[in-house]
This record gives C-alpha cells, structure tokens and sequence, in this order.
C-alpha cells in the first residue's frame, strides 16, 4: 500500500467536495420545489395541468440522467432562438446545465415519492380532523402533511442518496467534483484502482453520514412507532 | 327513571332542537341509501340509532357532520340550517365557514377511533381547541387534562396512539371529543372495533356521559348499552325510520315486528 499516493489523492480529491456538495444541495432543494409543485399538479382538478405533470413524470423518470445532461448542455446549445435569449448565460454554463438536469429528474422522482405519501395518509384520520373543523390550509399543514412526511422520508433518504451519487456523472460536461479530479488524477497518474477505491470510500462517506442524519430524523418524528 | 328526566329536560327545550333533519336522501349511483328521514334530536337526548347493517345508520350518522354529503333534504343544526347547495350527485357545502363553525359543536366518536398518529395523546386533544377554537393553549390544557383524568388517561396523556390499547385508544377519542366542549356528541359504532373484553371500558365512559344530560347520538350494535341509556331508540330499515320509540316501548316487544325480529336476531346471536 502506498499510503502517502492514498493520502495525497484524498486531498485533492477533496478539494472537489464542495462543488459536489453544492450540486447535490441545490438540486435536491431546487428539485424538491419542483417536486411539490409537480405534484400538486398531479393532484390538481383540472386536467391540462395534470397531463403536464404526468408527462414531467414520465419523461424524467423514463430517460437516463445521463441523457438528460447530454441534451441539456450539448443540445440546447443547437437552438439558436435559445442561445439569443436571456437564459444562455445560465445554459452555457456546466454548472447550472448539471444542477438543471439532476434537479429536473429527482423533481420527477419525489413528485412521486409526495404523492404517494400524501395518498398514504390514513382516511380517517384525515376524517377527524373534518370532523372537528378542520378544513384547507389547517388540515393539510397540521394533519395531512406531517403524516405524509413520516410516510414518505424513508423513501425520500433513498432517493437524496441516489442523488448525492448522481452529482458523479457531472464530471462528464467537464465539472471538477469529486470524479472529475478522479478522472484528472487518473490521466496523469494511470493509478485507476487506488484513485476509484479513495473516490468512492468519499460517496460512501457521504451517503453514510445522510442515512444516518435521516435514521436520525425517522426515529424522532416516529416516537409513536416506540413501544413506551 | 334516568330517561324520564331527560326527556323533561328535552321537553323544555323543545322549540329548538339540537339536530333535525327534513327529508334528508343519500344515494351512492344507484343506491339509495337513505330514503327520506325526518328525524330530530333535542338537546339533552340520548338517541340510539339501530339497525342492520346496510340500514343506512352511519350514513345517516355522517350526513349530520357533513362527513357524508346528502343527496336531497334539509339538515338543522341548533336550529341553523346548514347552508347546502345543489351538486352533480349529492349536495354540496355552500359555506365551508359555517360547517367548520357548527362541527367544532358536533364532535364524532369513530370506530376506528382515527387518533392523529403523529401526535401524543395530550397533543391529540389540545389540536382542535387550539387552532380550531383558538382557545388559550394553558386553559386547554387544564381541560384536557380534566378530561383525561376522567376517562383514566391522565397518565398516559404523553403516549403515541399507537401505544394505547383498542380501548384506550377509543377512551382517548372520547376525551378529544369532549375538549372540544361540544353541544352534542355523535357515535359511530364506537366499540365495534374493538376486542370483547375493551367494551365495558368504553360503555361506562359512554354511560357516565349520559348521565350528565349529555345530548348524544350513538349508532351502535350494543343492544343491552341502548336499552339502558338511550332516551330514545331510532330503528332504520333500508333507508327508512322502521320505529322509533323510547327503549321501554320498543324493547317491550308488539310494537314493530321488525325491531323484534333484529332483536330476538341479536339474542340468538
């Protein structure tokens, strides 16, 4: 083992944390908006707007991230109304190309992940609340959507976690995170195994330290699930 | 004898009754479930409501609270009418206000009890006076706290439902209902769900309510409960008030062919 090589490609390595953090945090909240809006509109009384957000679902689900990133960043560039308009100075740039696709699909994802939760809430206890008053705004804010959130959290740790190792394939339109310094130190060094095993003892970290967090969060949100 | 003062106590009031309905229709497509049933309670009456299943009771039950929207018919609450207008297949609300309004007065017992899972015990009960009502969060929960003591969970008020057993989970129900300080109280097979041995606790909190001149609605398949405590014993049959009558009567036997036939049915049972 050389352990000074390990060390000295954990450092760098590092240093391409921040930005995989970064596109893993602003995708997960720009998405997770995404998501409640998708969402809303799924459930929505009137029909073009759920036909929209069905197809959002759909085509983000249905395709390769990986895709998603090609068409953002390579493609949208063909489109020359596209690259006149206020919006290529965001468009040309990997990095916003890479938070628009990670945040387009997991906002796919999660509308789900709500959507279920939210139908998983128990009727009748969407019912007493009725009962007793309740109605609108009240009742989804004080009964239906904390119910939902202990519904759907474990499943929406998964999904954070998926993405946290998506942020990965941004290194392909030339974004330096964690696996494009990889990429670079592998170039220049051909040490594949030793770069690939610190790279992902680095995902691994990460995702250990969210489920944990999340497990966390379960357990105190789900004290009625403790017998006493 | 404890029925006879109530309905003294139901006869002074008689100009307003708490609940009456006027030719209240419920159908489900082509179901009809409720076939026109004038039906009034005053304030102080205990009014069991019996029948087979399929009868229409919960129905007719959940068309007081607005948790089932009728077809056709004229609901009173304390003597306002609940503003309805007309919709595709039933009734709709016309004034969400008013129903918020008049439900806080009429609070449901369920059978499944439907304790909001994600709260305590305490919190279960303190959330509808809070932010409901918007009473004093300290005076709720003085109140609540009497009312748990009563029904014998005061020292389980910090328990998650799911903690509880089928009864004390139903007794807690209760006491979400009664925080509320409701005008009247509606049962909906309130221990039909629940394990043989866990009845008696419910009935006894149920019985002590009664006695207190409670005005109170109960469905339920308890026939000895209804017989004793009820003021007044309201029989549907497919949809119809088949009898109606004090227990004394009806229990007696001769007056409904149909009430003796369920009964001796649930004897034999």
């Amino acid at each position: 083992m050389d352990w000074p090589f390990l060390l000295d490609v954990f450092h760098q390595l590092l240093s391409g944390l921040p930005l995989t953090l970064q596109l893993a945090a602003l995708s997960l909240s720009v998405g997770f908006v995404l998501a409640v809006l998708v969402a809303a509109a799924v459930g929505s009384p009137f029909p073009p707007l759920r036909w929209v957000a069905r197809a959002h679902v759909e085509l983000f689900r249905g395709t390769p991230l990986l895709v998603q990133i090609f068409l953002i960043y390579y493609g949208l560039g063909q489109i020359t109304p596209l690259r006149q308009s206020f919006l290529w100075p965001f468009l040309r740039e990997p990095y916003w190309c890479a938070i628009l696709a990670l945040a387009l699909n997991t906002s796919a994802y999660t509308a789900e992940i709500i959507r279920g939760a939210v139908q998983a809430v128990p009727a009748g206890e969407v019912e007493a609340a009725r009962a007793c008053g309740m109605s609108g705004f009240m009742l989804r804010r004080r009964i239906i959507w904390p119910i939902a959130l202990r519904q759907g959290l474990p499943v929406y740790g998964s999904e954070a976690i998926l993405m946290i190792k998506a942020t990965s394939l941004a290194s392909i339109i030339t974004l330096t995170e964690v696996t494009g310094i990889a990429y670079k130190l592998i170039s220049s060094t051909y040490r594949v195994l030793e770069i690939f095993v610190v790279t992902g003892a680095i995902y691994l970290t990460l995702t250990f330290l969210l489920s944990s967090a999340l497990s966390l969060a379960e357990r105190r949100l789900h004290a009625h699930h403790k017998p006493s | 004898m404890a029925s006879s003062s109530r309905l003294a106590i139901a006869d002074t009031t008689e100009a307003i009754p708490a609940i009456s309905t006027a030719d209240l229709h419920k159908h489900y497509g082509g179901l009809e479930v409720l076939k026109g049933i004038d039906f009034h309670a005053n304030d102080g009456e205990v009014v069991a409501i019996l029948g087979a299943s399929g009868s229409g009771k919960s129905t007719f039950l959940r068309c007081l609270n607005l948790l089932e929207l009728p077809s056709a018919g004229r609901l009173h609450i304390f003597g306002e009418e609940v503003k309805l207008r007309p919709g595709d297949a039933n009734l709709r609300i016309a004034d969400r206000k008013q129903i918020d309004r008049l439900r806080t007065q009429v609070a449901m017992v369920f059978q499944n009890f439907c304790l909001w899972s994600h709260m305590s015990v305490l919190d279960n009960l303190m959330e509808a006076p809070v932010h409901v009502q918007r009473r004093g969060r300290a005076e709720v929960r003085d109140e609540a706290e009497t009312v748990l003591k009563r029904v014998g969970l005061l020292e389980r008020a910090n328990a998650y439902p799911a903690q509880l057993s089928g009864g004390q989970q139903q007794r807690a129900a209760i006491a979400r209902a009664l925080v509320m300080k409701p005008r009247v109280l509606l049962f909906d097979e309130p221990t039909s769900a629940l394990d043989p041995e866990l009845v008696g606790e419910v009935l006894k909190v149920m019985r002590d309510l009664a006695a207190e001149g409670r005005t109170m609605l109960i469905v339920t398949h308890e026939m000895a409960f209804a017989r004793d405590v009820s003021s007044r014993i309201l029989f549907l049959e497919k949809g119809r008030i088949e009898a109606e009558g004090s227990p004394q009567q009806l229990f007696g036997g001769g007056v409904n062919e149909r009430f003796d036939q369920f009964i001796s049915r649930f004897s034999q049972g």
